[in-house]
């Protein structure tokens, strides 16, 4: 049988319906006929005839849909005539169905979001061909945590390894691009030649960079981004081959990547140069290089893992390591997508577990009112019965409304999922890893169609089956009654489930708001209010030689220092808690007896004199750095108090003498202690740090960080400062103005993301739990009108019925409280991870979050009760 | 409200007993192996070959109609009766005329194995 004419046939027939009833009509029309003629024949009279052929047919209606129910179209017209009927339905119950709509779309579109959100970041692989084989390897310190790997590691590791295909390391890079248009701050990347293999993606135009690039004075070579290319040079192909000025100097263009290249490791680099890395600097073994890998096709990633181990305990003496880089507690190697993810994976976990959270309350919410309109349509559906509809057909009519409902809430979600990613990524931390690849994609969608599926029949279900169980002649005689029975503790039951999720969300919310309370209750060392803070950026030829560098900070600070307003201004190369993260090892020379080593890299910071004022950080003990410690005066250092403390008990600091990172370096005495300061981020207790003047640091740093203090609002003054800059020199970028307090904003940006979106998922299930108590309640007034009459009428008081109605509430939320607790002692080990001063059991997160359940409880009880306490008995009797 | 349908696929409607089960579909194919025909002249032909022994339900033969022309074994055509109504005639395909040969033996077949059967129970 052909299938192919069974579905030309069926569909001619559905769009063509009237033509085949015609067809039909005329045929069984014709039938009759040549009956009645074959009897007028044998004698009867034209009406006797007609008479015996239609007892002949059996009817020309029964005859005309029998043939008609055959053929696939027929179940099609039969789901179009339920859909029909549905849509008519929720037509008639705007109130009923708008809730309902809205509620499932706040669901559907949270959730879709939400995965749209997290799949490209957690589950789907990176864009790179056999993405699982790169590998991101982190040198470890000798307190565990990790180190960004040397230049003399990355050396040892590309000759010895056997298991890697590529290898490279990399740095950020920022240079300004001239030209025919305005001078431009880009951001790049100075890499190993290896970094594109390690990423498996050649360049669209041109090609990759050679390994003979990749050395001091090299080539002066650049890899363009599809979207510089386009936007500076037009998408002119012939500009591979000719030369670019970058920072004063010339780089040829030698290719340009393909245009859906996403760096994950760098999102917003336009492009890349060798790196070529400068041994002679004397930072050969300083910890500021990433490093990746790709392991080779047909070796494990795991036998790559424990290769790389291998090389790390086994030193030769081809390859001297410096003491700090000595690679004795190995590496730390994990996949480039766990390695990236790995700081926002709790957050996003969690925010998955409570939007999943709010689906289930929504879809409670919508079963919830579905079971409160079945009571309602009993009478409908045991009419139906007694016509002859079966259980089948009835079920069959009701899971088409509750999927047509799921279906206009998804269409309504999706809109909502498209907001929702907007707003997600306005939200999301400044770290967030392959934002770019987040949108409402195919995957999202088809998620969301999943999941409005599975809503619809499982919210469906339920009220389906109440309904198809109901015994129809019962229904029909006691519909007017208002009897409840079973039904109502399956609506008591939801409600239970929607307070106790609304709880789990609560709670959690509350718990990262209070750990955010604490963070910023969290002394930093400093006085962050009032200070202002920018980066300045030296670049171009000028700045060959180290001297005019630091003539032009020094000048830039002093125009800076005249500015009207500022009151104190002060340099910096890193600044504490702005993701600056620059480590040295620290030696003291001679090696106190009782010193416990360097555990952990010493923040490195070269200032200028005033720097420690500015910022007000407390001397502890000796004197500060000031105009004396100039270049070619004697060394002179401050360390942190943990420093003193840690590193030389027992001893005094002052005159004491350290090197900072080569052991052969000149050495620094110390001549001040000041006060520890939070320098990762305000949950990390990272205090050892060195200061020294930029004057006399083994080399000056390429971009340094200005702190001003100033009278009034210190953002009113940053034009003024950044002309004072610019007066010194026009071409030196000014990045990163904020002022400290939002740099300690930013320090916390994922859980405050994480708890931004934690309350407005909470605020959700509060609302849909309050409308569920709600919903029950006044559902069961109604119903009860005339029980409650009788009360009335019998001597019970309004009191008293307020009271009933009352207690009926009140006794499922505290139900609900009860679940609810135990189920957020256990969920919030999932935001274990994010907490922080305030344990996941914290008794006043969760007496308060239980206060506002019970608040709003009430309320959404109050309502219903006052009616039922305005029932006037002789209405409500009369009333049946 | 109605909930009158007939399982696709179905080869013979159940409430049938007048024709034997499974026969129909072969019956029809026959009485059209000759001429094109239309429904009542199918029904009337059945009934007058089998000298009464089968009586053809109507609704029956007209879904067995509609099923055996979506197999390609009928193909249908209007046409105009002399009291100007329209009248649907039936003609055999050439894969119908191969559908009867296998239905023929087939059947030819099972009643000589129930002879058989019959014949040795005797």
């Amino acid at each position: 049988m052909s299938l192919w004419r069974q579905l030309a046939r069926g569909l001619r027939a559905l769009t063509h319906r009237s033509a085949a009833d015609r067809d039909l009509s005329d045929e069984v029309e014709h039938y009759l006929d040549q009956a009645a003629a074959a009897h007028r024949a044998q004698g009867l009279s034209p009406e006797e005839a007609l008479r015996a052929a239609r007892l002949e047919l059996g009817g020309v209606t029964g005859v005309k849909e029998r043939v008609r129910g055959y053929g696939w179209e027929n179940t099609v017209e039969v789901l179009l005539a339920d859909l029909r009927y549905a849509a008519r339905r929720l037509r008639a119950e705007p109130g009923f169905t708008a809730v309902a709509v809205l509620t499932l779309a706040v669901g559907i579109g949270a959730t879709t979001a939400i995965f749209s959100a997290v799949n490209p970041i957690l589950f789907q692989p990176l864009p790179y061909p056999h993405a699982g084989r790169v590998l991101m390897i982190w040198d470890i310190g000798p307190d565990g945590s990790r180190l960004e790997a040397t230049f003399g590691t990355y050396q040892e590791l590309a000759a010895r390894s056997r298991s890697l295909a590529a290898l490279a390391v990399m740095k950020p890079w920022h240079p300004t691009i001239l030209g025919a248009a305005e001078p431009e701050r880009l951001e790049g990347q100075r890499v190993s030649a290896g970094y594109l293999k390690v990423l498996g993606v050649p360049p669209a135009i041109g090609q990759d960079f050679q390994a003979a690039d990749d050395r001091p004075g090299g080539p002066s070579v650049v890899i363009l981004s599809d979207a510089l290319w386009r936007r500076r040079f037009g998408g002119d192909r012939a500009i591979v081959g000719r030369p670019i000025t970058l920072d004063g100097g010339s780089r040829v263009v030698v290719g340009v990547m393909p245009p859906g290249f996403e760096n994950v490791l760098a999102p917003s680099a336009d492009l890349w140069a060798p790196l070529g890395y400068d041994m002679s600097q004397g930072r050969a073994w300083g910890h500021h290089l990433q490093m990746v890998a790709r392991v080779r096709a047909g070796v494990g990633t795991d036998q790559a893992k424990r290769e790389l181990a291998a090389i790390a305990s086994s030193p030769v003496s081809d390859f001297p390591r410096a003491a700090w880089a000595a690679l004795e507690n190995g590496f730390r190697v994990s996949t480039l997508q766990s390695d990236l993810t790995e700081g926002v994976r709790p957050a996003l976990l969690a925010i998955l577990g409570a939007v999943l959270l709010v689906l289930a309350i929504a879809c409670v919410n919508v079963t919830n009112l579905l079971l409160a309109r079945g009571v309602r349509r009993r009478g409908e559906f045991a009419l139906r019965a007694a016509l002859g509809a079966g259980h089948g057909r009835l079920i069959r009519q009701l899971l088409t409304e509750s999927l047509l409902l799921a279906a206009v809430g998804g269409v309504v979600g999706m809109a909502v999922a498209l907001l929702g990613v907007r707003a997600l990524l306005a939200l999301s931390p400044p770290g967030l890893p392959r934002a770019s690849a987040i949108e409402v994609d195919g995957f999202a969608f088809a998620f969301g169609l999943g999941i409005t599926t599975l809503i619809g029949l499982a919210f469906g279900l339920t009220p389906a089956l109440q309904a198809a169980r109901g015994d129809p002649q019962g229904s029909i005689e006691h519909g007017s009654r208002r009897t409840t029975g079973g039904r109502r503790h399956t609506r008591g039951a939801l409600v239970v489930a929607e307070v106790a999720l609304a709880l789990v969300l609560l709670v959690s919310s509350g718990l990262l708001l209070r750990s955010l309370q604490r963070l910023f209750e969290v002394e930093v060392g400093f006085d962050a209010a009032g200070l202002l803070t920018m980066q300045v950026q030296t670049s171009g030829e000028r700045f060959a030689d180290d001297s005019s560098r630091l003539r032009f900070f020094a000048q830039a600070l002093d125009a800076v220092r005249r500015v009207p307003g500022v009151t104190q201004a002060a340099l910096t190369s890193q600044l504490p808690l702005s993701g600056d993260l620059d480590l040295y090892g620290v030696h003291f020379d001679p090696a106190p007896s009782n010193d416990p080593g360097q555990d952990r890299g010493t923040f490195r910071y070269a200032v200028s004199p005033g720097y420690v004022e500015t910022m007000r950080v407390p001397l502890r003990r000796g004197r500060l750095l000031g105009e004396q410690d100039r270049a070619g005066a004697p060394r002179a250092a401050l360390i942190s108090e943990s420093v003193a403390k840690r590193r030389l008990p027992g001893l005094d600091p002052i005159g004491q003498r350290l090197r900072i990172g080569p052991a052969d370096s000149e050495p620094y005495t110390i001549v001040g202690v000041v006060g520890d300061v939070k320098q990762v981020s305000l949950a990390l207790n990272e205090p050892d740090a060195v200061y020294i003047t930029g004057a006399q640091w083994h080399f000056p740093d390429a971009s340094m960080s200005l702190v001003v203090r100033g009278r009034g609002d210190p953002v009113s003054l940053v034009p003024a400062i950044q002309r004072a800059v610019w007066s010194v020199d026009k071409g030196q970028a000014i990045v990163r103005v904020a002022t400290m307090d939002d740099l300690l904003a930013a320090s916390e940006a994922e859980r405050r993301f994480a708890l931004t979106v934690f309350q407005a998922f909470g605020l959700v299930a509060l609302v849909l739990a309050a409308a569920g108590i709600y919903g029950v309640l006044a559902g069961s007034v109604a119903e009860r009108t005339r029980e409650i009459g009788v009360r009335a009428a019998l001597g019970a008081s309004r009191g008293t019925i307020l009271a009933l109605v009352l207690r009926q509430g009140m006794a499922l939320a505290a139900l609900g409280v009860a679940v609810g607790v135990a189920g957020a002692a256990a969920a919030t080990q999932a935001i274990a991870a994010m907490l922080y001063g305030v344990s996941r059991l914290d008794p006043a997160t969760y007496f308060g979050v239980i206060a506002l359940l019970a608040g709003m409880a009430a309320i959404a009880c109050a309502v219903p009760a006052l009616r039922a306490a305005r029932v006037d008995p002789a209405i409500a009797l009369r009333g049946e | 409200m109605l909930d009158v349908r007939v399982t696709p696929g179905a080869a013979v409607d159940q409430s049938n007993t007048d024709v034997i089960q499974g026969t129909l579909d072969m019956l029809i194919l026959k009485s059209l192996s000759l001429q094109p025909m239309h429904g009542y002249g199918i029904a009337r032909r059945i009934e007058q070959i089998s000298r009464g022994v089968f009586k053809v339900n109507p609704g029956s033969l007209l879904t067995a109609l509609k099923r055996l022309e979506r197999a390609g074994w009928l193909d249908a055509e209007w046409r105009q009766t002399e009291n100007s109504r329209r009248a649907k005639f039936y003609g055999l395909t050439r894969a119908g005329r191969k559908q009867l040969e296998v239905e023929t033996a087939d059947w030819t077949r099972r009643v000589s194995a129930v002879a058989r059967l019959l014949k040795a129970e005797g």
